[in-house]
This record gives C-alpha cells, structure tokens and sequence, in this order.
C-alpha cells in the first residue's frame, strides 16, 4: 500500500472494536471539532457530546459519542468512549423519547420550580439525545 | 425401619432436585463464561485510560483534584458487592463477613455504607447499619451505567468532603475454582499507582492538567465497573461449583438409599419364604 491511512479503533467499557483503516477521522474536541489526517503527530485530546466521522475507503461511518477521549499515535487513532453509537444502530423513536423526557423535566424546572429537577443531568441528557438523533438522520440522507 | 415404599419415594425425590441442581449448573457455568466475555472486553478501555493517566502525570507534576485530596480518615464509606440471588455457596457470607470486619477495624470512625446486590442490602438494612443506597436487583441486567451511577454519587460526596475515604469489597474472579475476597481503596485515588517511566510526548488539547481532571473519574468508574463485572463472574462460578456439589451428593445419596432399598427388599423376600417354609413343615408334622 502506498497511500497512508489511518487505522482506527474504537474502546468502551463494554467493547472494543476495530473500525479499519481510514483516510480521515473528524470528531468533537472540548475546544472545537477537529480532523486527523494520516501522519499527524502524537496527540491527546478530550472530547464532548457529538459525531464522530469516519473516513472508509467504501463508505462513510458516523458514530454519536457522549465524550470521551482520542489518541493518535503514530497513524493509529484510539477512541476511548464511554457509549458510542453507530449512526445505524441508533433508536430514532427512542432518542426522541429522552429528548421529550428531558424537555419535559426542564419545563417543570422553570414553570412550577421543582428543585427535585436536576438541571445538569438533564441538560445533559438532553444534548446527548439530541446529538444521537442528529447522527442517526445522516444515515437517512 | 423405613418402609420399601417410603425409601422408593425419598429416591425418586432426591432425584428430581439432582435434575435441577444439574440444570442450574449448566445455566451458571454459560452464564459465567458470558461474565468471563465481559470482563475481558472491558479491559482494552480500562488499561488505556490507566496508560493515558500514567502518561499525563509522569509529564506533569502536582495535580489538583479533588479525588486525589489525602483527609485524615473520620468518615469512611464502605461499598459491599454481593449477587442478587442466592444458591452460591459461601459467596455472600463471605464478602459480608469480609466487610463486617472492616467494620470493625474502623470503629473510630463514622461508617455509611454503599450496598450493591439484594443480599447486602437485606442482611445490613436488617441490622441497623447506616445503609446510604442500596443498588438491589442490577445484576439481571447489568449496565455501565449502573456503575457510573454510583461512582458518580461516591466522587460527590467525597469532593463534598461528606466522607474523606472510600473502600469497596468484592469477590475478585481468580479463576472458575477460586474467588478472592479483595478490600480496595477507592477514594482518595493513588496517583503512585500510576508511576511509569518511558512515554510518548503528545500534543495535549485542552492541556495536560484538564485531561488529567478528566480521566481521573473515568478511571474510578472503571474500578467500579470492574469490581461488579468480577462478582458477578464470581457469582456464576460460585454458584456453578455449589450445584456440582449438590449433584454429587445427591448421587452418593442416592446410591446409599438404593442399597438400604435392595436390603430391605432381600429382607422382606428372605422372612416371606422363611413363613412359608415353617408353614409347610407344621403342616407335614401335623
């Protein structure tokens, strides 16, 4: 082979899994989104709620992540994720339920103040599920 | 003497739980291989994140989190792993032994504990101890989330300084014959755990010291997550060596009732033909 690529690999604390090789990686970092590009220097970076864009020679894969790290080493690309999801195996009818549960406990924070309601979490939770819906809707494109 | 009847009927018993300490054994040996899968696959994230940790800190020198404060120990937070069901030999009276004698070694102190699996939270509930939260019935289906949960909850208070140390004790999976009970100091986390020495100079986004606040509680909830995996792989094979001893003893048991059985029936046929041959001779003589 003479063209670089990168080989990519993905761990979460039930799975690791090996994605391939590929031309190029995109993903969320805490200081904004950014891409590697094979034969990028040795780099550590911390990542927040969003997508992560795969480059396969046959196709594209994206994967919804709720933060986590990346590594490059060397033209290897380690994702250590707490959850990832790929675009496809995403449950469309589900992430519109957390955002609706989410909506629903934000509303009641701010119309009746309940202070049960825990803002952060579910704030949280709904970026996250708002991501995961994003991401599977690149799929249907 | 037990009639032949009465022996006949405790056989066929004894027989019929053999079938079912087998069947729970076959079910605890699959389930156990599939805990053994899970433990493993969690390894490749669980190392590198300790490898990232032990990178960022031979780099960089003091570190400021929250997790690593040293307080001298007044309240100390004890988690207690056990399964949700029973049947598994020793398992449970072990880990709740273990952990009672922790207790005791730390009476000074003021204790709360933390009980995972429905066994620990009855057996603490019950006794008046100072139970915080109780995680019963996980193991059914057990998530990551569930030790994200309560990982999240033991860096808060402790960040929160409501306890100044956290201890979890567990069954460690040694092997399918040999389960190891462990007391491992979560919190205050060790940074001397994660000395190394040679390392890659990376390029750090946001900067070493952020990344370092950021993978410290993925590593607790990686402890955390590990201590549930291996208990529960533990359950499994405890519970599957505990059937393969019922099974053996109902198969001992059953051949020394099958013998009693045979005697008795020799027995019975010896006095029967004595009868008859002292009936016939009185009615010769007579």
């Amino acid at each position: 082979m003479t063209e670089k690529s990168l080989n990519i690999e993905l761990a979460t604390p039930n799975k690791k899994i090996e994605i391939g090789l590929a031309s190029s990686c995109s993903a969320p970092g805490v200081l904004g989104k950014f891409q590697i590009l094979p034969g990028h220097t040795a780099f550590i970076s911390e990542l927040e709620v969003g997508e992560i864009k795969v480059e396969l020679p046959e196709k594209t894969e994206y994967y919804a992540v709720s933060g986590g790290f990346l590594e490059v080493v060397q033209d290897r690309v380690l994702l250590l994720l707490e959850s990832a999801e790929s675009a496809q195996d995403i449950d469309i009818e589900r992430a519109q339920q957390a955002i609706d549960r989410a909506k629903d406990l934000l509303d009641r924070r701010k119309d009746s103040g309940d202070i049960d309601v825990d803002v952060v979490r579910a704030e949280a939770a709904l970026a996250r599920a708002t991501n995961r819906l994003q991401v599977a809707r690149r799929n249907s494109i | 003497m037990a009639t032949l009847r009465e022996i006949k009927q405790r056989i066929k018993g004894i027989k019929n739980t053999q079938q079912i300490t087998k069947a729970m054994k076959m079910v605890a040996a699959a389930k156990m291989r599939r805990a053994q899968e899970r433990m493993f696959s969690a390894r490749p994230y669980a190392s590198k994140i300790q490898e990232l940790i032990q990178n960022l800190a031979a780099n960089s020198n003091e570190t400021e989190s929250p997790l690593l404060a040293v307080r001298p120990v007044e309240r100390l937070r004890l988690v207690v792993v056990t399964s949700d069901r029973g049947l598994c030999g020793s398992f449970n009276s072990n880990v709740i032994k273990r952990a009672l004698l922790e207790i005791r070694n730390n009476q000074d102190k003021e204790i709360s504990l933390v009980t995972v699996g429905k066994k620990a939270g009855e057996f603490f509930r019950k006794r008046d101890f100072n139970v915080i939260a109780s995680y019963d019935g996980i193991f059914n289906n057990l998530q990551y989330a569930h030790a994200d949960n309560l990982a999240q909850a033991i860096m808060k208070d402790f960040s929160d300084e409501n306890v100044d140390a956290v201890q979890i004790v567990f069954n460690e999976f040694k092997s399918v014959a040999r389960q190891e009970i462990v007391a491992d100091t979560l919190l205050p986390l060790d940074m001397s755990e994660f000395e190394s020495e040679g390392t890659v100079d990376y390029l750090y986004e946001p900067s070493e010291e952020a990344l370092l606040l950021a993978l410290l509680p993925r590593h607790l909830k990686m402890q955390v997550w590990r201590a549930f995996l291996e208990s529960y792989a533990s359950e499994q094979a405890a519970r599957m060596m505990a059937m393969e001893n019922a099974t053996e003893n109902a198969t001992e048991l059953i051949s020394s009732l099958t013998l009693v059985y045979n005697k008795a029936r020799q027995a019975a046929i010896t006095t029967e033909i004595l009868e008859i041959v002292g009936g016939a001779e009185a009615l010769k003589n007579g």
